[in-house]
């Protein structure tokens, strides 16, 4: 930036705070740098940048009145939750302004009788499920994140976890949303029945990364806890026989609550760090989990067992007791601050690819890693085949970072050419913007911007992340994927 | 038999564009009844149908639009999986297209979950006449907004369907249908209390003093939850669901209006001078009333839900809920983000739309 643009940014954001202070209590809106500094960047830490101002409104009317004034001013709206995420899709933007949901914590009306909650965007995913908690009740999608994410930015992101083949991700748990559009009016998308009437908005809305409108009031699904849960935990010889393994299981007709698989590198490296009792062996475990009732669960971890044994798995686990179940899972939920004990830094990916094709990636995956001299952990969805290999580096070391770079750029074309696709659930923001020209042609591009134009003219609400620009992908010809340092290392992340 | 017409298709869609002439998509044509009326030159897709790929352990199949429903049912039958959605078909000639574009849902629907819940990815023509492909056979997927969902109920007003990959999932491995007396109040109660907690319950159906729930589940999980529901086990369960979902059932004979009203499930009935038959657990709600349109969607308004004139509506009043004003410019909006000329049903959906 020449001085020339910030002394000119800096005129800009006096004036733009002042304005805002007048819609705002004063203590709503930061603009000077130390106290715009926390919202620099997001989960994606690579990426940095100093908004023009935060604005933290109270009430919906604020929010409206904030985005009024940005609108009739042509400035950017960033829409922020706990800036969880992994895409940088909660990056500022310089010359725009954070609208922060924070100070909507509030779980507005919880209803018993049709299984639903009216909460703020700020609610913290997890603080749903406990709130309910005493009724027998809970809220599905547990993104790794879920002690610190906020549920605007899970329906932002269309957040998933580690039940979603059974349960669904967020599209599939909310019913309604309040969303402010980006000239300032409050419109209700959904209702509190099962379907509504005209185009599936709610859908359209879930995943698009606070670009189509900022969301002010969510209605989720609550869900009657399982009153019976078990966990299996399978070692094999094989990472292609685990694979196929899992296929099996899909195959006998059983849906298990949560089917999860590590590779040995990530064996090791959970192991040492929460002694789980993992088989430190094997060349890849997998943990099935069956929920239900009591009776329902009984017979499906009978045929789970009966499946990886004709899968040829080399040892068998069921965990005891619930305490021993939540040790098994403890590992697995621990593998990112794990694998962050056993190198400086490390790059993780979310690729989703056909489980079929799960034993080719990960060997190609292996070979890659030879190639550029980078050891890679795996750590897998495998129920719905959302893939989240982790690439060990020092960004100390000269060049490094770049190999990773161009490592990862490789695994996510390698997703898309097997049929799948460059993110499972941590969603495109600007990490991943140049692979969507990878992923989607020229006129699919257009009609998301056609899209967005419906719902933001101005290009006003998060601009250039999530879809990239035709320019952009023109310039976009040797492969280059950026850094993703991770924030919030105390967060599990699975 | 597959045969692949996208070519022609296009052509079909191409040609419109520069005629300004606009298409009436028709795949089985069994669902006329529903929504606006079918006023541009028809488009038929019959023909255009046969499986993309169908994997059994990806839980995953990728179809032609015109592609029959029962086809695609017996095909996963054959590997014990299902459409858990349940879609209604009226007709033999159903497409899975159609099933889309109505994005209408059956019996197991609350449970399992409904037909956009279970949509994965879509190829779609649109209004420029260009082929585009959206989300993709996998279970996760964040890229780009979701337009494949967005397909799902929009009437074919925002593009041509070519292709459409679903979700499945293994079919239950035992099912039985029970029947228990009860007038309306009883059957709300049982479903709020079978409601709070886990059971194997895939359907329940209220109607003329008779409550018909259905368990679907592991063999001792259907047992246990039979023993603590109670009631008679009706013989061939499953052809009563299909009655009820094709709307074969005895109710759906009966003469007037029929109006859908989408629900919270837990409310009280609204009183509609009409005879009534209740599904999804109380989220469903079919009225045969002759009550005025507003009398009708103001109840189910008020519930928090809409009503959709079904069947046997008249010219004077539309088949889908009135959206509110600013909604209803976003829908204009998506339109002409879609289909710039307004080719693709105009009025299917809503009027000027």
């Amino acid at each position: 930036m020449s001085v020339a643009e910030k002394i000119s940014i800096r005129e800009l954001r006096n004036r733009v705070a002042g304005d805002l202070r007048r819609k705002l209590a004063r203590e709503s809106v930061l603009a000077d740098e130390e106290s715009l500094r926390p919202y620099e960047c997001d989960g994606l830490s690579a990426y940095r940048r100093l908004p023009l101002a935060v604005t933290l409104p109270d009430t919906v009317e604020q929010v409206q009145d904030v985005v009024r004034y940005c609108h009739g001013n042509g400035i950017p709206i960033v829409a922020r939750g706990a800036g969880t995420g992994l895409s940088g899709g909660a990056l500022p933007i310089e010359e725009g302004v954070i609208l922060s949901l924070a100070k909507f914590n509030k779980i507005l009306d919880v209803d018993t009788g049709n299984r639903t909650a009216l909460v703020q965007p700020g609610v913290r995913n997890l603080a749903i499920s406990e709130a309910v908690s005493h009724l027998g009740l809970y809220y599905a999608p547990d993104p790794s994140s879920q002690i610190a994410c906020t549920i605007g930015g899970n329906v932002a992101e269309n957040a998933g976890g580690l039940h979603c083949l059974k349960y669904g991700l967020t599209v599939h748990n909310i019913l309604k949303l309040k969303i402010v559009t980006v000239d300032g009016e409050l419109v209700t998308i959904g209702l509190d029945s099962l379907d509504s009437p005209g185009y599936d908005f709610l859908a359209l809305m879930t995943g698009s990364e606070g670009l189509l409108g900022i969301i002010v009031e969510v209605t989720v699904r609550l869900l009657p806890k399982p009153e019976c849960a078990k966990v299996i935990m399978a070692s094999f010889d094989d990472v292609e026989k685990a694979g196929n393994a899992v296929s099996s299981i899909i195959a006998a007709g059983i849906l298990p609550g949560g089917l999860e698989m590590m590779d040995n590198p990530a064996i090791r490296a959970t192991e040492d760090f929460v002694h789980a009792g993992y088989d430190t062996d094997a060349a890849a475990i997998l943990l099935c989990e069956v929920d239900g009732t009591p009776e329902e669960v009984e017979d499906e971890i009978e045929r789970v067992r009966r499946v990886l044994e004709a899968s040829g798995c080399i040892k068998m686990q069921v965990a005891a007791d619930d305490d021993q179940r939540q040790l098994f899972w403890s590992g697995r939920k621990a593998a990112f601050p794990a694998v962050g004990r056993i190198s400086p830094d490390y790059y993780c990916i979310d690729g989703t690819i056909p489980r079929k094709a799960l034993g080719d990636v990960l060997n190609r995956i292996e070979d890659l890693s030879s190639e550029y001299g980078l050891r890679v952990v795996n750590v897998f969805h495998a129920g719905d085949g959302n893939l989240h290999p982790l690439i060990l580096y020092d960004g100390n070391i000269e060049g490094e970072l770049e190999r990773t770079e161009q490592l990862a750029g490789k695994i996510l074309e390698m997703c898309i050419e097997v049929g799948g696709t460059i993110t499972g659930e941590h969603g495109v923001g600007m990490e991943k913007i140049d692979h969507m020209c990878v992923q989607f042609n020229t006129a699919e591009l257009t009609q998301f911007h056609a899209v967005k134009e419906a719902f933001d003219p101005g290009r006003l609400l998060n601009p250039d992340k999530a879809v990239p620009t035709l320019h952009r992908c023109a310039e976009f010809g040797a492969m280059h994927v950026h850094k993703g340092q991770l924030k919030f290392p105390e967060i599990e992340r699975f | 038999m597959s045969v692949d017409r996208s070519r022609e298709l296009i052509d079909a869609v191409t040609a419109s564009i520069e005629s300004g002439k606009p298409l009436s998509i028709r795949g089985g044509n069994t669902k006329a009844f529903f929504g606006g009326p079918q006023t541009g030159e028809p488009l038929e897709m019959s023909g255009h149908s046969g499986m993309v790929s169908y994997e059994p352990t990806e839980l995953v199949i990728t179809a032609q639009s015109g592609t029959l429903v029962s086809e695609i049912e017996s095909t996963l039958k054959e590997q014990r999986q299902m459409l858990p959605f349940e879609p209604p078909c009226f007709g033999e000639r159903a497409t899975v297209g159609g099933a889309i574009g109505c994005g209408l849902s059956g019996p197991r629907r609350p449970y399992a979950g409904s037909v956009r819940d279970f949509v994965l990815g879509t190829r779609i023509v649109n209004g420029r006449g260009e082929d585009l492909r959206f989300g993709g056979q996998v279970m996760k997927n964040v890229a780009g907004y979701d337009v494949s969902r967005l397909m799902v109920g929009s009437m074919g007003t925002l593009g041509l369907l070519l292709e459409v990959s679903l979700k499945v999932l293994p079919a239950p491995r035992s099912e039985c249908t029970l029947m228990l007396e009860a007038d309306r109040d009883g059957a709300l109660e049982f479903q709020q209390r079978w409601s709070q907690r886990p059971s194997p319950i895939s359907g329940t159906c209220h109607s003329g003093g008779l409550l018909h729930v259905r368990l679907s589940g592991s063999e001792t999980g259907v047992a246990s939850a039979k023993s603590k529901i109670g009631g008679d086990t009706l013989d061939d369960g499953d052809a009563f669901w299909t009655r009820l979902r094709e709307h074969d059932h005895e109710f759906f004979k009966g003469a007037g209006r029929l109006w859908r009203l989408s629900i919270p499930q837990a409310s009280p009935d609204p009183d509609l001078h009409g005879d009534s038959l209740m599904e999804w657990n109380g989220a469903l709600r079919w009225v045969i009333s002759d009550s005025p349109a507003d009398r009708i969607r103001t109840a189910a308004a008020e519930a928090g839900g809409h009503a959709t004139l079904f069947r046997n509506g008249g010219a004077e009043t539309e088949a889908f809920h009135p959206l509110s004003g600013s909604l209803l410019k976003l829908h204009k909006k998506v339109k002409r983000a879609f289909d710039p000329k307004g080719i693709f049903n105009p009025g299917r959906m809503y009027r000027g739309l």
